[in-house]
C-alpha cells in the first residue's frame, strides 16, 4: 500500500566534485540544533566527525535493470540500504544520501522512481551540488562528472566563495547558469547556508512545481544584476556566448545546455503526451532533468511533469486560477540537445 | 480491497476464531519454531518467545535494525545494522557469534544442518564451521543473498549479475552461475538439482546444476520477497503476485517449459508462504493482512486471519506442523494450534 508522500521520508542527494565542501554541509547539517535526526548514506567512512548510529557505508554499487531500458540503472545498494532503514522508521526524519566526487547523479535519483519498495517508504526531495568557487570552472572543462553534477542539481551550493575574487565569483556563476540556470544558488563560504534552503525543498514534488524561470543572480551584493525579463520570453535558450546583460556574463556550454520552450495556446494532449514520452525514450540519455507545466485545450487543471533521464511523472495539479495566465512551459537540461528537432516536436503539439 | 464476508462466500471455511492473539508489540520481520515454542525475531532489537501456552518473553538481541534471521529449529541465527551476529537458543539466551570489525551491516546469515554458519557484511561472506574455523570469500559486487548447499559444506553466494558456488574447505575455484541483474535471495531445491534466486525484479531465474541449465521465471506484479519449497521440494511456493504462484520441481526438468499452480487469488499481493512440513498445504500471507490456508492439489483455502490491517510480515510452521505462527509489519501476532 502507498503512503501518502507527506509520510513518505525526504531522501537529500548531496553531490559535489571532489574537494567542494560535502563533508564539511553534511557535518553542518547533522551538528546544527534543528531538532531533526538523520540517518546519512555516506560512501566514506570516518570523513563525518559526529557520532550517529544511522550513518550508513555505502559501496555505489550501479546495475542496470534487465528491462532494456539502458537509462534503468539504479544505485543496488540504496535499494538494500532502504530496505534496512525502513526497519528503523520512525527513529529518524530525513535521510541524506552522500555521493562520491565521481559520481553521476543519475542512478541515485532513478533508483527512488524504479524500485518499488523504495518508491513505497521514501520520496526524493532535492538534489543539492556543492561547487568549488575556486575551482569549478577548471572542473567543468575536464571533469564530466561536475557538469552532470551541476546540471542535475536542484540547489547549487556555490563554495569557498572567501577564496576568488567578485569578477571570479561572476564568472563561475555564469558557467553555472550557462549549463543549469533553474537551479537555486547559494554563495557560501565553509558551506555556511541555511538548512532550509538545502533540506525539505520538494524539488521533485509535482504540487511544489509552481513556476519555471531561471534563477539568475540577485543583486544583493551591491553589483548590478539586473536582466531583463522579457529576454527569456519566447523560445529562449541559454546560448550566448559570454556576452553581457547590463554587467551579467552568459556562457554557452558545449556540450550541456539548457533548453526552454514556452507556448501562449494551449496544447493538444494527444499530441503532447506521446511527443513527450517518445522524446525521452529516444533522447532520454542526453535529457538529464526535464520539468514543465502544461495548459491542456479544453482542461482547467494546470498539468505538470518533471523527468530524470527516460523516467517520466506528471500529474494534473491544480485549476488556473482566474486571471492566471494558461501558459505553457517546458525545459530541458541536457547534453547535446537536438533543439531543432524538440523545438519543431513541441509546436507541432500546439493547437492552432 | 475485498472484504471477507461469510455470507457473501459460503465456500470458504474460517478458523479464524482459533487464532490466540499474542501481544508481542513490535513488527514482525520473520518468526522460527524452536520445539513448540515460537519465536518473533522484531523489525528491531527484540525477539519476542511465545510458548505453547501463550506466554510472551521479550529478549534483546540487537542494537539496532534486525536484518535478517534464519533457524536450523535449535537456534536462531540473526544478523544485525549492529554488525552483529546473534545466535539465541531455545531458553532464550542470546550470544555474539561475530562482530564485524568495522560495523558494517550484516546483511545475510545462513545455517547449515551441521552446525556450520554463514553471514555477509558488504562484499564479503564469512563461514564458520562447527569446530570454529573461520573462512571468508569476497564476491565481485555485494552479497544479496546466501544458502547452504543441502549436502557438503558448499555455499550458495548471490550478487550482481549471478551466484557464486563456494566450497570453504576447498581449495577448488568457486564456480560462477552468470545471469544478468542483482540477485537477492537464493535457495537450493532440497534435493540439491537446483538452484533458484529472487531478483531485485520482479522475477526469478534458476539454473539445474547438472548441467547449469537457465530457468527463467517472470510474470510478477512485484518483486518476490517469499519462497517456500512444499514438502518433498515438489514445487517452489513464491509470494509477488495477487495469487500464491508455485513452480513445479518434480521432473528432471525442473520447471523449464512449464506453467505454475496459481492459487489462492485474492485482491491483494501474496507477502509471504510458507508451505507444510509434512503435508501437502501451505499457509499465504497478503498484503492486507489476511491469510489462509491452501491444499496444494486442489487450491481449497481456509481463512485464517481476516484482512483489515498491514502486510503478513512472517509466517511459519514448527517442525511438527502442528502448530502455524503469524505475524504483521504493524506489529500483529498470532498462533494456531491444529
Amino acid at each position: 500500500m502507498s503512503e501518502p508522500s507527506s509520510q513518505k521520508i525526504p531522501v537529500t542527494v548531496l553531490t559535489g566534485y571532489l574537494g567542494a565542501g560535502k563533508t564539511t554541509l553534511l557535518n553542518r547539517i547533522l551538528s546544527e540544533n534543528h531538532g531533526k535526526k538523520y540517518a546519512v548514506i555516506v560512501n566514506e567512512f570516518g570523513e563525518i566527525g559526529i557520532d550517529n548510529d544511522l550513518i550508513i557505508g555505502a559501496d555505489e554499487e550501479v546495475f542496470e535493470m534487465n528491462n532494456g531500458c539502458v537509462c534503468c540503472t539504479v544505485r543496488g545498494d540504496l535499494v538494500r540500504i532502504m530496505d534496512g532503514l525502513m526497519k528503523r522508521k520512525g527513529k529518524f526524519d530525513a535521510i541524506i544520501v552522500e555521493t562520491t566526487g565521481l559520481a553521476d547523479p543519475a542512478p541515485v535519483a532513478q533508483t527512488f522512481f524504479v524500485d518499488e519498495d523504495v518508491q513505497k517508504n521514501a520520496r526524493l526531495d532535492a538534489v543539492v551540488t556543492v561547487a568549488d568557487a575556486k575551482w569549478l570552472s577548471d572542473r567543468l572543462k575536464d571533469a564530466p562528472e561536475a557538469k552532470n553534477q551541476i546540471a542535475f542539481a536542484d540547489v547549487i551550493v556555490l563554495n569557498k566563495t572567501d577564496l576568488v575574487s567578485k569578477p571570479e565569483l561572476a564568472e563561475v556563476e555564469a558557467r553555472i547558469r550557462g549549463i543549469n540556470p533553474y537551479a537555486k544558488l547559494h554563495r557560501t563560504e565553509r558551506c555556511k547556508v541555511a538548512l532550509t534552503d538545502v533540506l525539505e525543498r520538494g524539488a521533485f514534488d509535482l504540487d511544489r512545481i509552481l513556476e519555471i524561470e531561471p534563477e539568475f543572480l540577485d543583486a544583493g551584493d551591491g553589483q548590478d544584476h539586473h536582466h531583463d525579463h522579457d529576454h527569456h520570453h519566447g523560445h529562449d535558450h541559454h546560448h550566448d556566448h559570454g556576452h553581457s546583460h547590463g554587467g551579467l556574463k552568459h556562457y554557452h556550454d558545449e556540450d550541456m545546455q539548457s533548453l526552454s520552450l514556452r507556448s501562449d495556446k494551449p496544447l493538444d494532449p494527444t499530441r503532447f503526451m506521446p511527443w513527450l514520452q517518445n522524446l525521452v525514450a529516444t533522447e532520454g540519455q542526453k535529457i538529464l532533468r526535464s520539468k514543465g507545466i502544461l495548459a491542456f485545450a479544453d482542461d482547467d487543471d494546470r498539468y505538470v511533469f518533471q523527468g530524470v533521464h527516460m523516467m517520466l511523472e506528471g500529474d494534473h495539479q491544480r485549476k488556473w486560477k482566474d486571471g492566471e495566465e494558461r501558459q505553457s512551459r517546458v525545459v530541458f537540461i541536457g547534453r547535446e540537445l537536438p533543439e531543432q528537432a524538440i523545438r519543431e516536436g513541441f509546436e507541432s503539439c500546439i493547437v492552432t | 480491497m475485498k472484504e471477507f464476508d461469510p455470507g457473501e462466500a459460503p465456500s470458504i471455511a474460517s478458523i479464524a476464531d482459533k487464532v490466540r492473539v499474542l501481544p508481542v508489540g513490535m513488527p514482525v520481520a520473520s518468526i522460527h519454531f524452536l520445539g513448540d515454542t515460537a519465536v518473533f525475531v522484531g523489525a528491531e532489537e527484540n525477539a519476542a518467545m511465545a510458548n505453547k501456552a501463550g506466554e510472551v518473553s521479550k529478549v534483546a538481541i540487537h542494537g539496532g535494525a534486525i536484518l535478517c534471521a534464519v533457524s536450523d529449529g535449535k537456534r536462531i541465527i540473526t544478523g544485525g545494522d549492529d554488525g552483529k551476529v546473534v545466535a539465541l537458543n531455545a531458553k532464550g539466551e542470546p550470544s555474539v557469534l561475530a562482530t564485524d570489525a568495522k560495523r558494517r551491516w550484516i546483511d545475510n546469515v545462513a545455517l547449515h544442518p551441521d552446525g556450520a554458519f554463514a553471514w555477509s557484511a558488504g562484499k564479503t561472506a564469512f563461514v564458520r564451521s562447527g569446530k570454529g574455523d573461520e573462512k571468508s570469500f569476497d564476491a565481485p559486487t555485494t552479497v544479496g543473498g546466501l544458502a547452504f548447499a543441502p549436502k557438503g559444506l558448499r555455499v550458495a553466494v548471490a550478487h550482481y549479475n549471478g551466484v557464486t558456488l563456494w566450497f570453504p574447505n576447498m581449495a577448488a575455484k568457486p564456480e560462477f552461475l552468470e545471469w544478468a541483474g542483482s540477485h537477492l535471495g537464493v535457495t537450493f531445491s532440497p534435493d540439491n538439482k537446483f538452484l533458484v534466486t529472487a531478483m531485485h525484479e520482479p522475477a526469478l531465474h534458476g539454473w539445474r546444476l547438472a548441467d547449469n541449465r537457465h530457468m527463467r521465471m517472470s510474470g510478477y506484479p512485484g518483486r518476490v520477497r517469499s519462497m517456500s519449497w512444499s514438502v518433498g521440494g515438489k514445487g517452489l511456493a513464491t509470494s509477488g503476485a495477487d495469487t500464491v504462484i508455485i513452480w513445479p520441481f518434480t521432473s528432471k526438468d525442473g520447471p523449464m517449459g512449464k506453467e505454475p499452480a496459481m492459487l489462492a487469488p485474492l485482491q491483494a499481493r501474496v507477502s509471504m508462504v510458507a508451505c507444510h512440513p509434512k503435508q501437502d498445504i501451505m499457509a499465504a500471507g497478503y498484503s492486507d493482512g489476511t491469510v489462509l490456508i491452501v491444499r496444494l492439489e486442489d487450491g481449497a483455502e481456509i481463512l485464517v486471519r481476516r484482512n483489515g490491517s498491514e502486510a503478513v510480515s512472517a509466517l511459519a510452521w514448527n517442525a511438527k506442523g502442528t502448530l502455524l505462527a503469524l505475524g504483521t509489519e504493524d506489529g500483529d501476532a498470532g498462533i494456531l494450534e491444529f
